[in-house]
């Protein structure tokens, strides 16, 4: 049994903390979110230097081949530091066509999108808490029509992989569409509501399981999300009881903190394992992985946006404020608790995935 | 990543699965004989299978610390349903204090016997005046000749009516600081000096004792560790609750028996599990019973590779405890009415709602738990007034 990270991975996390320890500490996060920047392109470029788009895309078409837990431990690690990057949208653009392009489609697409060259995104909602492929009603074909919601980054997107009824197709930049930013909660990461007007469109050609796949590493990377935002949050919350200090003492050394916080850290440390699990049986363990994705997706979102709740109760009125940087993470956190649909949602797929 | 035992293991997997094919079940058949079953677990120790941290003079296998060939024999000897030579809880946690702090001489006269269940141990830690704040006890003991006489009183000795033996904290200093007058001593119960009662719990059954010392005695050389010292060898028994991955077996086995409730029971005419509420809470406890799973294989690899488990090393008991707790609660809302009835089909569920909540005392209350994450996890600082065994360090 090796259920750890190999040292190649810790190497590779450690680069991309650096990275991130340098380029993308509170006050950068910060500054991006209040100019509501669509991301930090900077911190993003560099990112894709250093291959963090890559990860699954096959080494024949210039990624690394890796796996989705090695995709996963970096969206835990841009959770931690709340990265203000399209990560998300983009390596589920990338895995998709890897997974349902064709030979043409992948030679045309995989290698810009593994550099960084064109920027990818998915568009899957369709509002009214649809997400999923059996609730697509956008009409496939050549040419779409049609509204999708809540796409990230649309706007700034070189193409969108878009569900449509039954199937997958790519919408490159310049075709018919138009974007309207939503005045989103979590601004570290835009969403834009896309009307496409007869958009040239150029289908993929997934099987029903491939679609299923998409949907399992969405749940995971959102998982791995939450998890680093979670446990991050904790960190933080633990090092200001240490810190802050009333009636003549921190009040870190107050049983009634110290329990919360205790509570706090029990509900969110052993979320790793679980999604852990979701990422390698994605790899793996093929008859558990939808199971698993839907429960990590449900577990972690649910825990994070408690936590985040219970980080605000800790810190006392600067947690409540704009320049203290909890808000970022708990609207982070209602992100990752909505996009995809909500924890019962996935409970309800997992109870009947499980044959119960 | 991975999580199977790797192919270094599966030679070591197929031996074990030799060794059992060939002695168990037994030749005649009979897996109810105690001889059969003595002579198995015989056999397993001789493989090095059984007692593997327990020396070969003392009738254990010693073998080399190995967590995953430990858990390979565990899964191998439930799949074969051998016999496991397994020794009550209270066995388990004295056996390597003994190994730790022990004498030779204790060593050879108790373990054997402790291995083979003839002699069968009670804990005598609690006192109904020292639960959480454990050193303030005060059952004493006076060294008269060559002789320890003890008086006062023990609580929570699960099992002593069934014990021969009792492994005892006790006042030996009283005018030394209140960590530093505790001695460490063994007794054995079958005396005349010696009172059990047992309590009634609110499930009717009866686990723990009280047990009274009236002058009681025990020789001299029955005292583990030094005089004084007793606290210290406590921290070694307590080191050894923690549990691994056979910790997890009995939430998963909660949980199958909680889905198979779901299943059984209807409501409004459907089975339970059909009603969505149900689906949602069955999920989200699974999810939970999958992060402590996966958690502890987590920490299970990393104390294999020497590295830090970091945050989850102190949250096991606590998880499960919530765990189930949880788990009880939803078989609470399946049998509907029935949770009235204790001669009705689901005594047992009824049984586990209250047996549950016992978890959160035993063994470190939750708040005892709450204040060792929060101190030893997560660093914040110590309370004033919480020693807890772990605090002291050993000598």
């Amino acid at each position: 049994m090796n259920f750890l990270l190999s040292d190649d991975q810790l190497a590779f996390l450690d680069t991309i903390r650096d990275l991130l320890t340098d380029r993308c500490d509170p006050l950068r996060v910060h500054a991006v979110f209040d100019r509501g920047e669509s991301f930090d392109a900077e911190l993003w470029a560099q990112l894709c230097g250093m291959g963090a788009p890559a990860i699954m895309i096959p080494e024949a078409y210039g990624g690394l081949g890796l796996q989705m837990i090695d995709l996963a431990i970096v969206a835990e690690l841009l959770g931690e530091f709340a990265a203000p990057t399209p990560f998300l949208g983009h390596a589920l653009a990338g895995l998709t066509i890897a997974l349902a392009g064709d030979e043409a489609q992948k030679a045309r697409w995989l290698p810009a999108l593994a550099s960084g060259e064109l920027l990818g995104t998915v568009a899957w909602g369709e509002g009214d808490s649809r997400w999923l492929p059996d609730e697509w009603r956008l009409g496939a074909g050549s040419a779409l029509t049609g509204v999708k919601q809540l796409v990230p980054n649309a706007a700034e997107a070189d193409l969108l992989v878009v569900g449509v009824e039954g199937g997958l197709a790519v919408v490159e930049k310049g075709a018919a569409f138009t974007c309207t930013r939503l005045d989103g909660v979590d601004r570290t990461r835009p969403l834009d509501t896309v009307t496409f007007h007869g958009a040239v469109a150029e289908p993929l050609g997934p099987r029903p399981e491939d679609i299923d796949r998409l949907i399992d590493a969405a749940a995971v990377l959102l998982a791995a999300d939450a998890f680093g935002g979670a446990h991050r949050l904790t960190e933080a919350t633990v090092e200001y009881a240490k810190m802050r200090v009333q009636f003549g003492q921190t009040v870190g050394s107050f049983q009634g903190l110290k329990h919360q916080l205790a509570n706090m850290a029990l509900a969110v440390e052993p979320m790793r394992g679980l999604y852990w699990f979701a990422a390698h049986a994605w790899d793996a363990v093929p008859d558990k992985a939808r199971y698993a994705a839907a429960q990590a997706k449900a577990h972690c979102t649910d825990v994070y946006l408690q936590a985040s709740r219970d980080a605000v109760e800790a810190h006392g009125g600067i947690g409540f404020t704009w320049e203290h940087d909890t808000h970022i993470y708990f609207k982070r956190a209602m992100f990752d608790w909505t996009w995809l649909g909500q924890p019962n949602r996935h409970r309800l797929r997992a109870a009947t995935l499980a044959g119960w | 990543m991975e999580l199977g035992f790797g192919p270094e293991f599966d030679s070591f997997r197929a031996e074990v699965r030799g060794f059992l094919k060939a002695h168990w079940p037994p030749a005649d058949g009979d897996v109810k004989s105690s001889a059969n079953e003595n002579a198995f677990v015989h056999a397993a120790i001789g493989e090095g299978y059984l007692h593997r941290n327990v020396p070969r003079r003392f009738g254990g296998s010693e073998q080399e610390p190995d967590i995953v060939r430990a858990e390979i024999i565990r899964e191998e000897f439930r799949r074969a349903r051998a016999p496991s030579g397994r020794i009550p809880v209270t066995g388990k946690l004295v056996v390597p204090t003994l190994l730790d702090c022990g004498t030779e001489e204790q060593c050879a006269q108790l373990i054997p016997k402790t291995l083979t269940g003839e002699i069968r141990w009670a804990q005598g830690f609690s006192e109904p005046n020292a639960g959480s704040d454990l050193a303030s006890l005060r059952t004493r003991a006076e060294l008269v000749g060559d002789e320890w006489v003890i008086n006062g009183q023990k609580i929570w000795s699960t099992g002593a009516h069934l014990a021969t033996h009792i492994f005892l904290l006790v006042r030996t200093e009283p005018d030394a600081p209140r960590h530093e007058g505790i001695s460490y001593l063994l007794v054995d119960l079958r005396q005349p000096g010696v009172t059990i009662r047992p309590l009634t719990q609110m499930t009717r059954q009866k686990e723990f004792c009280e047990v009274f010392f009236d002058d009681a005695r025990t020789p001299a050389g029955m005292l583990v560790g030094e005089r004084g010292k007793g606290w210290y060898v406590t921290r070694s028994t307590l080191k050894h609750e923690r549990s691994g991955i056979g910790g997890l077996t009995w939430p998963l086995s909660m949980f199958r028996d909680l889905l198979q409730l779901a299943r059984s029971i209807e409501r409004d005419g459907r089975p339970a599990i059909e009603d969505p509420a149900i689906r949602i809470e069955l999920a989200a406890i699974d999810a939970e019973l999958q992060s402590l799973t996966y958690s502890t294989y987590r920490a299970t690899s990393h104390d294999v590779h020497a590295r830090e488990v970091g945050w989850f090393q102190t949250m096991s008991k606590l998880y499960s405890t919530n765990l189930a707790q949880r788990i009880s609660k939803l078989g609470r809302d399946i049998i509907g009415d029935q949770f009235l009835d204790m001669s009705g089909p689901n005594l047992k569920m009824i049984e586990r709602f209250m047996i549950s909540l016992s978890m959160s005392i035993a063994g470190g209350t939750s708040n005892i738990q709450r204040n060792l994450i929060a101190e030893r996890s997560l660093g914040l600082p110590r309370d004033q007034h919480f020693e807890s065994a772990s605090k002291a360090t050993p000598r």
